[in-house]
């Protein structure tokens, strides 16, 4: 079996990622239930006549994916694998609204396009002309686990060489608006400082779309390998733990090796006991944060991966992800992991390559 | 590594049927089940016709015994009484003695409660369950939960209407990598006013019965279904002496790359698939017996697929039908359906017609199976195309 590694990354977030040039120094210390991204000026990528016509989601996920492909020094990848919990939301919502404000008349097509859920992939490969395999995962906070669990098996027996994978999640007014009546989103701003220690009940909502090229080839730039992944559609909060050692077992890993914990709780003070249940076995290891800096969506977790992966290259953790005063001298191993609402629980072990 | 994937049990609901056995029943007796939309409040009701469900909501929560205070959507609730038909035929009584997934696939997801309660959310408590159903993953999570999958991989693939097959394939991908013993793979997708005022939009629905590979094809008729397969590894029909019903020999996903809801004049993505499918399965063309083709009945699909299969299969096209007349166009589903009626053909040697069918196509000359055909079959061919330019190719075999 092959290795498989990342030989590029492209993070587009509410913070200044995407010219990858600095490593979160500065910080967009917004005060907000719902951060949205800092754009990139998509008209350097995307010809603004079509930019126009393009949804949030796929104008994220296409200058992301060509970010992705620069770095990786690469004009096309033999295959795009992304996952979306939503899809272009703003489009599904555009769309229910018409049908019911106009009573199904006076409908055009480009929203219910953009909603179908594979739209960001199918532009992506439209964009780069890739006429190779083209998935789209569309569950929720596995949904780009399992996008990156497809790469890897493809990697691992060889089937192809380099792989795109991306997370691409676009906020969408109704559906927040719902969000916080069920308290899933806070319901009062709160500043990027103190998210993870606010004592409430819900998450700030975000969005994002963060890129990778994975490969079962090494180059001298790859940031990482990626080791292991395991998801799970349930795990009960006092097996999370075990879970953790078991899955490290099986991949002849103990806690011993572990340099660092990144994990994605999001200051819901109803379901973040699951991360420090899991950090309780953790001890002595350094602890990183992210979903203050990047809100929470259905593929944040893919911002984490990002951060794990430069966190590896760069050898270094920045101040405003760091969650304990652990500190270690060098950085091998890290393991990631994330859930939603106690469920779709995923473990990840990266390693520097 | 497991060589073989096996399927060793199916379970499907459609507009033909509720069950495996009513579902053939109906593809034996050309009996097809397009109507007028019931269930759906839509002002398109006579312009449009569809592939509808009998049950009643409230019928298929009495079925899975659910509690009132439920929030399935109607996608979920298809979901969970295919899933369960197809473990209860696969002999599964302790569904965690093997390693068991679940790939689902749907494109609708909860988007009928969304269009329902879409405004009364805001003020209407009762009707706030539905929020968290709405994401496409709901509804596996659900299915998982009706079959006692537990602390296993649940994902969700949605692929507009190559899903299922998609779901087929990385279920396959996942018993021969080892990573799991047992996988349910399938698809489900209710009728939802928001599909039903897309396809119109995109001037795609026809308003009589649809009619695959005919020259004076108007468009097609949604459907709504569920089917799911139970994939296992050899070792565990060796180990529980399963009875094996076909096996997942190939598939393939390319993309068209060509338009985001169009397919390219030749099939360019259509042939990749059909090819690496072939590939995969180490078949040549001519091994296949039968091809259950995509065949949605609009214009564009069955141009382009057609001319897709002629460069495949040149001057020897094998038999080729669409069953998109019975059941509708059944969008994420329509890949898992056409596998369980693929099986099917293969248990019982039988071919279905393409119904409707009056006129030839005249930009070739290939015409599909019309009658009811009995012939020994070895190898089966099921194609399915989406929005995105995705295009799926699976082949079912009776030989592992």
């Amino acid at each position: 079996m092959k290795k498989v590694y990342i030989n590029s990354i492209a993070s587009i977030s509410a913070q200044k990622t995407f010219e990858n040039t600095s490593f979160l120094n500065e910080i967009e210390d917004h005060e907000a239930n719902v951060i949205t991204v800092i754009n990139p000026k998509y008209k350097d990528f995307i010809p603004p006549a079509a930019a126009r016509r393009m949804a949030k989601g796929i104008k994220m996920g296409v200058v992301a994916s060509k970010l992705a492909l620069k770095e990786a020094g690469l004009e096309r990848v033999d295959a795009i694998i992304t996952g979306t919990g939503m899809g272009c939301v703003r489009d599904s919502e555009k769309f229910v609204s018409a049908i019911i404000d106009n009573d199904e008349q006076y409908l055009t097509p480009t929203s219910f396009i953009q909603s179908t859920h594979n739209t960001v992939g199918g532009q992506i490969a439209l964009d780069l002309q890739c006429k190779g395999y083209n998935f789209t995962y569309v569950h929720a906070s596995n949904s780009f686990e399992s996008a990156l669990l497809d790469a890897k098996l493809q990697l691992e027996l060889n089937e192809e060489k380099n792989i795109l994978i991306g997370g691409v999640d676009e906020l969408g007014d109704h559906t927040t608006a719902i969000h916080k009546i069920v308290d899933h989103i806070k319901t009062e701003p709160v500043k990027v400082s103190q998210v993870l220690k606010a004592n409430t009940k819900g998450a700030v909502f975000g969005e994002g779309a963060n890129f990778f090229v994975l490969s079962n080839e090494k180059n001298p730039s790859s940031y990482a390998e990626v080791v292991a992944l395991k998801t799970y559609n349930t795990l009960p909060e006092n097996e999370v733990l075990q879970e953790a050692l078991q899955f490290l077992k099986e991949n002849n890993l103990s806690i011993n090796d572990i340099d660092l914990l990144v994990l994605g709780n999001n200051g819901d003070v109803d379901f973040d006991t699951y991360y420090h249940t899991l950090s309780k076995g953790f001890q002595n290891v350094a602890i990183a944060n992210y979903k203050h800096i990047s809100g929470e969506f259905n593929t944040a977790s893919s911002f984490g991966f990002w951060l794990a992966s430069k966190i590896l290259k760069t050898q270094t953790i920045p101040e405003v992800v760091k969650g304990n005063n652990t500190t270690t001298a060098s950085i091998k191993t890290i393991l990631l992991y994330n859930q939603y609402r106690g469920e779709n629980h995923s473990f990840t072990v990266l390693q520097q390559c | 590594m497991s060589k073989g994937v096996a399927i060793t049990g199916m379970g499907i609901i459609s507009a033909i049927g509720n069950n495996v056995a009513e579902n053939y029943q109906s593809l034996i007796q050309g009996k097809k089940g397009i109507s007028r939309v019931s269930k759906i409040k839509t002002n398109h009701v006579n312009d449009i016709m569809v592939g509808e469900i009998d049950f009643t909501n409230k019928n298929l929560e009495q079925q899975l015994a659910l509690p009132a205070d439920n929030n399935y959507s109607r996608t979920a609730l298809l979901g969970a009484i295919a899933a369960k038909e197809a473990i209860t035929n696969a002999g599964i009584t302790n569904i965690n003695a093997y390693k068991t997934g679940l790939v689902s696939a749907t494109s609708v997801g909860g988007m009928d409660m969304t269009e329902r309660y879409y405004y009364d959310y805001l003020e209407n408590k009762e009707s706030q369950k539905y929020i968290e159903g709405h994401h496409a993953g709901d509804s596996s999570q659900k299915i998982a939960e009706q079959l006692g999958i537990e602390k296993s991989l649940v994902t969700t693939i949605s692929t507009a209407c190559s899903s299922a097959a998609n779901a087929i394939m990385l279920g396959a991908r996942l018993i021969k990598s080892g990573q799991l013993d047992r996988v349910v793979v399938g698809g489900t997708d209710c009728l939802s006013k928001f599909t039903i005022n897309g396809f119109k939009t995109l001037m795609i629905l026809s308003d009589t019965y649809n009619t695959p590979f005919d020259e004076n094809r108007k468009g097609l008729n949604l459907g709504e279904a569920a089917a799911y397969l139970v994939l296992e590894s050899d070792k565990v029909v060796q180990a529980e002496n399963k009875k094996v019903l076909a096996y997942v020999k190939g598939y393939g996903n390319a993309n068209d790359a060509y338009h985001q809801t169009a397919s390219s004049e030749n099939g360019d993505g259509a042939t990749l698939a059909m090819q690496k499918a072939l590939h995969v399965a180490d078949y040549n063309p001519e091994d296949i017996d039968y091809i259950n083709a995509h065949g949605t009945a609009t214009g564009n699909n069955d141009l382009s697929e057609g001319r897709a299969i002629i460069r495949i299969f040149g001057e020897n096209v094998p038999d080729f039908s669409s069953t998109k007349a019975y059941t509708g166009h059944t969008l994420a589903a329509a890949g898992a359906i056409e596998a369980v009626y693929s099986v099917l053909a293969l248990q019982n040697n039988v071919i279905y017609p393409n119904l409707n069918f009056k006129t030839q196509m005249k930009e070739f000359n290939i015409t599909p199976q019309l009658e009811l055909k009995e012939k020994p079959l070895q190898t089966i061919m099921s194609n399915s195309f989406g929005f995105g330019g995705n295009c799926s190719t699976v082949i079912f075999s009776k030989e592992q």
